[in-house]
């Protein structure tokens, strides 16, 4: 109950309330927020609020109850009326020449890859009459198995941005492709002997086609130089090898041999183009079933809270200086050679991290973080080399990358050389350098110094607002191109649609400035076609083959032998004053994917931030500091303080952020955007206006004051709470307690006993006989990653809402992922245990939101589904009231069709028309909506089973989420048929139902999660 | 004093009265009408096309399969509208002149699609699929009416909710064997077709026999049919 006095609350009452909680319990506790665990007001009052999301327009309008019931008379006497109309007349169009193999009304796949930061992940699209509408994982491709993650699925919105550039223009005006190609050339053809002063920059390029263009433009220009940029690369790893071996190779991780791993600030299960093949990967050692013997072990070091820290069994939370000392101790204790004074760090956990990587020997491994120094990555490769993982767990490789050069250099010497009037023609192909480089090489002032500068992207961003020429570049889905994952595998990037505005590649762009303007298609193929081992008539069979299998067979990278890393010696720790870590966001990574609503609005896994970032630092800091010393504390998080760092300085509004590595401060890149869409321009503050290059990742220095300004951030954390009333959200057991126990059933009494419903007993169709769908989510291997949002965000054509609507409680995700914190010490604090929990409709069998409807718009069906019927609701919102799990979502506005506050995901904007799933209702003004369990793939496979006389096969229906996952969490089937996984989940010890105890039978249940923690450290908390 | 009230108000009030009930109840029922009228529904009602296409022809005095046009109706939910071509596969031959089949050849001239005015139209909210219906031997003509007598196509039956549903819950009388589906119109064509059949496929108020009901039981077992199941919302809606 929220308490009288809660509308003047001070830091002291919130810190006592939260020392009075903390001293009252025994138990483990589970919480969302600070607000939370120090039972602030706010929360109780979103918590209990019968309503939390409804509209506080009544009260700002200051209507009186004469004029509202003016208005509510006339909406009824109206609304009679809106049903009245006669059916429009509407259009067929048949093809003239339909295509060959297309049968209207069902989808194609194809085969291609996402190219993310360069790199490729192999997918298939789904296409309906030639319209792209959906991602998914190319199972034969090693980078995806099957899977993608949140970017890759999000892809398909950049597509239909309408806010893309659609033409070529100079200084702002619009222009057209032949005089860019005339003026080009001219300049080319007007520079000195050699072509002195042509500049290419690109980014990470893997495509061998671009890379031999370019080649061929060094040829034909011997003066010319390539310069490569890639902001968010682990160029760590690459300075690392070189550090190490003398040349740059490539550590490729094999997680599904390892028995244990030591992250050192690594987020590999996070960081793209790998991330989707290591989850895998990890999770397939991770999964615990009755009888399991084994289960890996994950120790993560880390600075900034990520999703790999989230996942580990020991984790510890150091500034990002302090991670060479422990490297070196760990690597002292596993045998690596060092100078004498390489024993820095005296934890005591280290001895024991070494003791059981060594014992694994063969079997464990150690992978650096892309934001750790060179000196670190040498450190890993010389400890996995003394762990005898090499060969099996790591693999060393030749680098991917078609010129592997050490990019901040490259930039360096680029703005040097602009400085100097040496450069008279730029070429940028693709990113975009001005936002992204440090903000000490002041790029764009140096980029004003070039006469005839061309930037070739797929937005008008800041880059191309100081370059003489910009020219629309064509997304990945509609022209041709070939890329390599990060193993080096080739795929082919095979088009889906022609370009939807007048956009080139960097391939056609290229070839048109070297004279020889033909179509991508003709210059990705030649390219191969030259190369191609076999008799010339054969190539087209095996070009058929690359296209249809979305990957070229033996073009993965060659394994190389490396000597004996050398170690580097000991960098010195600097740790006065406070550190900035600078950090890819999770979704906008470097800014690539600032102008995609979906990634924008999608909660950070851990923050849960939307529309924003924020200063991230630990409670304990905030406190020291004197932030949380105004008035509530832990709500501190509107607070705006100042950044000064380096001369530099920064506004950005502070986050809290429990697991935050004390005395540091984390800003997420790719904010704060000047340009490029209405989408990303003007959200969050930009990292890269205090990043140096001399300290790219992350630096000493920093300091931090507190000013009076405030700034609402929204953070999804505490939306949608289900009030547990004491009950566990989620349950867990240590590997080693289940083991002993016998696999012992993991829910007690309290979660399994149902207690008396006030729900109708089941109906006569519980007895139905037919199919009985059912989920099962296996929360030990689900790494909160967020794929299955935006995977179902893409199926099921669910709306952006815009910030304005998210701070109200109104994202309309069908499926979040809760993420939950535990540990009720000071020290828990700063470091507790997180778990992820994705909660979406959990198909109750006894449904609490199906007796409430008064118009019978939510109904139970026979196969188990609770049925929501839009053109039904009239949207009274008992049943999303009534519902405990928080699943159900409202259409506050049509949101379909242009947001209140302008906000994308407009789908009544003719280009966003195309990317719906026509499968699926657009929702309206006024209905509620929830998940279907993808109700549509559904009737889709029974129909298909029906017509071929079968029952649907296990496996045929795949959910959205389900297909997605990169870690396979997600089990989908009929759980009639006991032979079906979903079924032999459900027999599981590890079973248990969420608010099992309301007697609601949901469909959906989960698998608990289990840690495995070396008994050697520590004793660990569990549920007894 | 005079009177307040005239005589004739006694009759003003009854009237009045009269009005108060019967009015509401008269609009409701004028609005029922016409929204069941074939000014709503355009049943009946031929629509105006770029060419006159005649399903009486080419069905019935041609012998046409219907799948040589709508060649999706087997494999998809959308039955499939031919492409310009498959009109010229024979208005390349015959008719090659006629001023009726201009639009036809304008279309392949230029590369120009036909614009047909959609005649039946299920609301955006419902999800209908013609392959599992034709594969379990429902014929064309139980939902568009007589199809093969049409002169100039009209829509046969209003699709109203109910109309569906009758069919969902009883699906027995109108179940028949696979090829049937198909047949029926050839045979209809030689005239060795059964009087049942001929009223199924000619008439829009045809209800099944008890013969019919009897074959369509045996049918819902053979398909395994879950009779049950074929009135959850989400088959039709999502």
């Amino acid at each position: 109950m929220s308490s009288k006095n809660d509308t003047n609350i001070t830091q002291r009452d919130v810190l006592q309330r939260l020392k009075d909680r903390l001293a009252g319990r025994k138990g483990p506790e589970y919480w969302r927020s600070l607000e939370e665990l120090a039972g602030s007001p706010e929360f109780q009052r979103f918590v209990e609020d019968e309503f939390p999301n409804r509209s506080s327009l009544l009260e700002a309008m200051k209507m009186d109850r004469r004029s509202f019931l003016t208005l509510m008379g006339s909406s009824i006497a109206l609304a009679g009326l809106a049903g009245c109309r006669f059916l429009p007349a509407e259009k067929i169009v048949p093809y003239v020449q339909a295509p060959e193999d297309l049968i209207p009304g069902v989808p194609v796949y194809y085969a291609t890859a996402a190219v993310i930061l360069g790199y490729g992940v192999g997918i298939l699209v789904e296409s309906h009459e030639g319209r792209p509408t959906k991602i998914e994982g190319n199972p034969g491709h090693p980078a995806s198995l099957g899977s993608t993650d949140a970017l890759v699925q999000a892809t398909l919105l950049d597509l239909y941005d309408p806010e893309r550039s659609q033409n070529v223009s100079k200084k702002g005006q619009a222009a057209t492709w032949d005089a860019f190609f005339a003026e080009a050339r001219k300049t080319l053809a007007s520079l000195p002997a050699g072509g002195e002063g042509l500049r290419i920059l690109t980014g990470t390029v893997t495509s061998p086609t671009l890379a031999a263009q370019i080649s061929e433009v060094l040829r034909k220009y011997p003066a010319a130089r390539w310069h490569q940029y890639e902001p968010a690369a682990d160029h760590n790893a690459r300075a690392g090898a070189v550090a190490a071996f003398g040349k740059p190779v490539q550590a490729i991780y094999h997680l599904d041999k390892a028995a244990r791993v030591l992250t050192l600030d690594a987020d590999f299960l996070g960081q793209p183009p790998s991330n989707i093949r290591y989850a895998r990967d990890f999770a397939e050692r991770r999964r615990v079933r009755r009888g399991a013997t084994e289960m890996n072990r994950l120790y993560a070091v880390e600075s900034t809270p990520g999703i790999t820290g989230a996942m580990a069994d020991h984790r510890w939370a150091l500034r990002p200086g302090e991670i060479e000392a422990i490297a070196r101790a760990i690597a002292a204790g596993i045998g690596v050679r060092m100078g004498a004074d390489a024993h820095q760090a005296t934890y005591p956990w280290v001895d024991a991290v070494a003791r059981d990587l060594a014992a694994h020997h063969g079997a464990s491994v150690v992978i650096p973080g892309a934001g750790q120094p060179p000196a670190v990555h040498a450190l890993a490769y010389a400890m996995n080399q003394a762990l005898g993982a090499v060969g099996s767990t790591v693999r060393f490789v030749e680098p991917v990358e078609a010129t592997p050069v050490d990019h901040l250099a490259s930039l360096k010497e680029l703005v040097a050389d602009m400085r100097a009037h040496r450069v008279r023609a730029l070429l940028i192909l693709g990113g975009n350098p001005v936002y992204t480089a440090p903000a000490d090489l002041e790029f764009a002032d140096a980029l004003a110094s070039v006469p005839f500068s061309v930037h070739l992207g797929r937005y008008d961003d800041e880059t191309a607002a100081t370059c003489l020429w910009h020219l629309a570049e064509s997304h990945y889905l509609e022209a041709w191109s070939d890329v390599r994952a990060f193993d080096g595998t080739a795929s082919i990037v095979q088009p889906l649609i022609q370009p939807l505005y007048s956009s080139r590649s960097a391939h056609e762009v290229l070839a048109g400035l070297l004279g020889d303007p033909i179509p991508g298609l003709e210059i990705v193929k030649n390219h191969w076609r030259a190369g191609f081992a076999g008799p010339d008539a054969r190539f087209e069979d095996a070009w058929r083959k690359w296209l249809n299998d979305g990957v070229i067979p033996g073009t993965a990278a060659k394994p190389v032998t490396v000597p004996d890393a050398k170690v580097p010696a000991p960098t010195p720790v600097v740790a006065d004053g406070y550190d900035v870590i600078f950090r890819p966001d999770p979704n906008l990574v470097d800014g690539t994917f600032a102008n995609n609503a979906w990634l924008m609005e999608l909660p950070r896994p851990l923050t849960k931030l939307t529309w924003d970032n924020a200063a991230l630092m630990s409670p304990a800091m905030a406190v020291r500091l004197g932030l949380a010393t105004r008035e509530k504390a832990y709500v501190a998080n509107n607070q705006v303080v100042e950044l000064s760092y380096k001369g530099r300085k920064l506004k950005a509004p502070l986050f809290i952020l429990p697991g935050h590595a004390d005395n540091c401060v984390t800003l997420h890149l790719g904010w704060g955007r000047t340009r490029g869409g209405s989408v990303c321009a003007g959200k969050g503050v930009n990292a890269y206006s205090l990043q140096t290059s001399d300290a790219p990742d992350y630096g000493s220095g920093l300091q931090i004051a507190p000013t009076q300004d405030r700034y609402e951030l929204v953070s999804t954390h505490y939306h949608s709470a289900i009030d547990m009333e004491g009950r566990h959200p989620v349950l867990w057991r240590t590997f080693d307690e289940y083991q002993r126990s016998g696999y012992a059933p993991v829910a007690g009494d309290e979660e399994s006993t149902p207690s008396e419903s006030m729900f109708r007993t089941p109906p006569e169709y519980a007895n139905y006989d037919g199919y009985a769908w059912g989920m099962s989510i296996d929360l030990n291997v689900c790494i909160g990653c967020n794929a299955c949002v935006v995977a179902c965000q893409a199926e099921n054509n669910i709306p952006v809402v815009g910030k304005d609507q998210v701070s109200r409680g109104r994202e309309m995700y069908w499926i979040r992922i809760d993420r939950y914190y535990q540990g009720t010490t000071e020290a828990d604090l700063e470091n507790p245990v997180t778990f992820f929990e994705p909660v979406p409709c959990m198909q109750c069998e006894l449904a609490p939101c199906e007796p409430v409807c008064p118009v019978g718009a939510t109904t139970h069906s026979h196969e188990g589904l609770n049925q929501m019927v839009y053109n039904r609701c009239v949207g009274t919102r008992y049943c999303s009231n009534n519902c405990p799990y928080k699943v159900r979502r409202f259409n506050f506005y049509k949101f379909s069709a242009g947001q209140p506050n302008n906000a994308p995901g407009n789908y009544d904007n003719p280009t966003y028309k195309l990317m719906a799933n026509p499968n699926v209702t657009v929702r309206g003004r006024g209905v509620m909506e929830k998940c279907t369990y993808c109700v549509q793939r559904i009737n889709e496979a029974r129909i298909k089973a029906k017509e071929q006389n079968r029952t649907i096969r296990d496996g045929e229906i795949q959910t959205a989420c389900q297909q997605v996952c990169p870690t396979k969490a997600i089990t989908f089937g009929n759980i009639h048929d006991a032979g079906a996984e979903v079924s032999r989940q459900k027999q599981e010890p590890a079973k248990f139902v969420l608010l099992g105890d309301l007697n609601t039978r949901p469909r959906t249940t989960y698998l608990a999660k289990f840690r495995n923690p070396n008994p050697e450290i520590g004793t660990e908390k569990s549920l007894e | 004093m005079a009177q307040v009230f005239p005589r004739s108000a006694n009759t003003l009030a009854r009237v009045s009265l009269f009005c108060v009930v019967a009015g509401p109840l008269a609009i409701l029922l004028t609005g029922s009408a016409i929204t069941r009228s074939g000014f709503n529904t355009k049943v009946d009602v031929p629509l105006d096309q770029p060419v006159p296409f005649s399903h009486e022809h080419h069905v019935n005095e041609l012998g046409i399969d219907c799948r040589y046009c709508h060649t999706s109706v087997t494999k998809s939910s959308f039955a499939g509208i031919p492409p310009t071509y498959t009109c010229m596969s024979c208005h390349s031959q015959i008719w090659t002149n006629s001023p009726l089949l201009k639009p036809v050849r304008d279309s392949l001239a230029t590369g120009e699609p036909l614009q047909w005015v959609r005649v039946n139209k299920l609301p955006d909210f419902v999800y209908f699929d013609h392959s599992i219906h034709i594969n379990r031997g429902i014929n064309c003509n139980v939902c568009h009416g007589p199809v093969h007598r049409m002169q100039l196509t009209y829509k046969g039956k209003p699709f109203f909710m109910s109309f569906c549903v009758n069919c969902h819950r009883n699906p027995e009388g109108y179940l028949r064997p696979r090829e049937d589906v198909f047949n029926l119109y050839v045979k209809y064509q030689r005239g060795d077709i059964s009087a049942e059949d001929r009223r199924m496929l000619d008439d829009p108020d045809y209800v099944p026999s008890p013969a019919q009901v009897a074959k369509g039981k045996q049918l819902v077992k053979e398909y395994g049919i879950k009779k049950a199941q074929l009135t959850d919302c989400w088959i039709c809606h999502r």
